[in-house]
């Protein structure tokens, strides 16, 4: 067997160890991604908000 | 500091203080509840319930584990050094089960006054260390749980 | 003391503060994380009886250690907010409850991968699985207040109270191990006498606790500044802003 492969075999614990992994970063990751998109989302509405006033004006 | 603030501040800490001794008392209250298990002395002294299952933790008797070769079934011997029981099982094992291990069998003490369990659990301690250090405690003669189920790559 | 926490604590200089410090917090974040893991997962050797699935003791650990402190952090941001009226605690409070139930879901979650194969069980009702479990039901019930309420300064008061009653659950989490028999083993690390770890699998382990930390210091800030941003919606310098992203 490889090295990389005896690596991701992790001792026959792989279905337990990367699940592991993997689930805290999609966590860790979706946690950073999610603000900025509503960040962006806060100031699009607003500058449309801005527009539609100074139409009005 | 203003007297609204002062108000503010002692209810915030009435708040905590107050949930704190609560819960002291209540924990209290239900200390036997919340035990995942008991040991073989709490069985021996009569603690534990005879009519509904409950859990047991002890360390596995050296040279205690016997097993059926033709099925699952298995014997083997728990002590919490002080007293010990007998008790049998027939299913699977987790990978953790091994001579001198902690574990916690859930089961019912039957009137001959082994235990018939039909759930056994590792319970493993705060220990960790490599293969090779473990080997050289092993050496100098300091107790561990037997470590032969691992086996390096 | 009180005027420069008042200058330093007002919405529109902490929004500007955040900005700075967010991509050194996220840069130091990723540093680590990649030492911690490279350590955790080629450099320090298999467990003697655990084998290689102690490696998840690198996400699970520091996992757990934030769950507990960032509840702490949001009680007393609660506290600070009750009592002072500092609106940049609200934030602070309101942007830490979601990394902490995150963090606790992923305490749970890698526990529970970690149980099965080495007690034999995904989960039991012993005090300390039992007693996280309930810390995730309080960050729950804190998010949901947020969102049940509209007016956003009442929303932060109730949490603030539920965050405070739910404080005591703390040290039961941290001593559950202690005072009870329980299926999870006893502190490794914590405990007064020297740690009972190897340093070859310590290290990785201190390393990938102060990447999470660094982890939350970063998002908190990014979080807590878009919850400033809502707070202050109607406020000139907020509506200047704008003007700088279009540019």
């Amino acid at each position: 067997m490889s090295s990389l492969q005896s690596f991701l075999h992790m001792g026959g614990y792989a279905i337990y160890v990367w699940p592991a992994y993997v689930l805290t970063f999609i966590v860790l990751i979706l946690n950073v991604i999610l603000p900025l998109k509503r960040e962006g989302q806060f100031f699009r509405a607003l500058v449309e908000r801005k527009k539609r006033l100074e139409k009005a004006q | 500091m203003n007297p609204r603030r002062r108000k503010l501040l002692l209810s915030v800490i009435f708040i905590v203080a107050g949930m704190g001794i609560a819960t002291a008392l209540a924990l209290k209250a239900f200390q036997a509840n919340l035990l995942y298990f008991y040991s073989p002395m709490q069985v021996a002294a009569g603690e534990a319930p005879t009519a509904r299952p409950f859990r047991i933790g002890g360390l596995v008797v050296e040279g205690s584990v016997s097993r059926n070769p033709e099925s699952l079934a298995v014997k083997f011997t728990l002590t919490d050094t002080l007293e010990e029981i007998n008790v049998t099982y027939d299913g699977i094992l987790p990978d953790l089960f091994r001579e001198g291990q902690g574990i916690v069998a859930n089961g019912q003490l039957l009137p001959d006054g082994t235990f018939d369990a039909f759930e056994v659990l590792a319970k493993h301690d705060e220990n960790y260390m490599p293969p090779e250090v473990a080997d050289a405690l092993a050496k100098a003669g300091v107790k561990l749980p037997d470590s032969s189920h691992y086996t390096p790559p | 003391m009180f005027e420069y926490f008042y200058k330093y604590g007002s919405p529109r200089h902490f929004y500007d503060l955040s900005k700075m410090f967010v991509p050194w917090l996220g840069g130091i974040c990723l540093i680590l994380l990649i030492a911690g893991l490279t350590g955790g997962l080629f450099f320090a050797p298999p467990d003697y009886q655990q084998g290689e699935s102690f490696r998840i003791i690198y996400v699970h650990v520091p996992s757990a250690w934030m769950s507990l402190f960032i509840y702490v952090v949001m009680a007393s941001a609660g506290a600070i907010s009750l009592v002072w009226k500092v609106k940049v605690a609200d934030a602070l409070a309101r942007a830490s409850a979601p990394l902490g139930a995150s963090f606790t879901f992923l305490a749970l979650a890698t526990g529970s991968l970690w149980g099965k194969p080495m007690w034999g069980t995904w989960w039991v009702w012993d005090a300390r699985l039992t007693s996280e479990l309930i810390l995730l039901f309080l960050y729950l019930g804190y998010m949901a207040l947020q969102t049940a309420i509209d007016d956003r300064r009442t929303a932060a008061r109730a949490g603030a109270i539920l965050s405070l009653v739910g404080v005591v659950n703390i040290p039961i989490i941290h001593y559950s191990v202690e005072w009870w028999h329980t299926l999870h083993q006893g502190p490794t690390i914590t405990k007064l006498d020297a740690p009972s770890i190897h340093p070859s699998m310590l290290v990785p382990l201190l390393i990938m606790a102060f990447a999470f930390m660094f982890y939350y210091a970063a998002v908190v800030l990014l979080r807590a500044r878009y919850e400033i941003l809502e707070n202050e919606r109607n406020s000139a310098w907020v509506y200047e802003l704008t003007e700088q992203r279009k540019g």
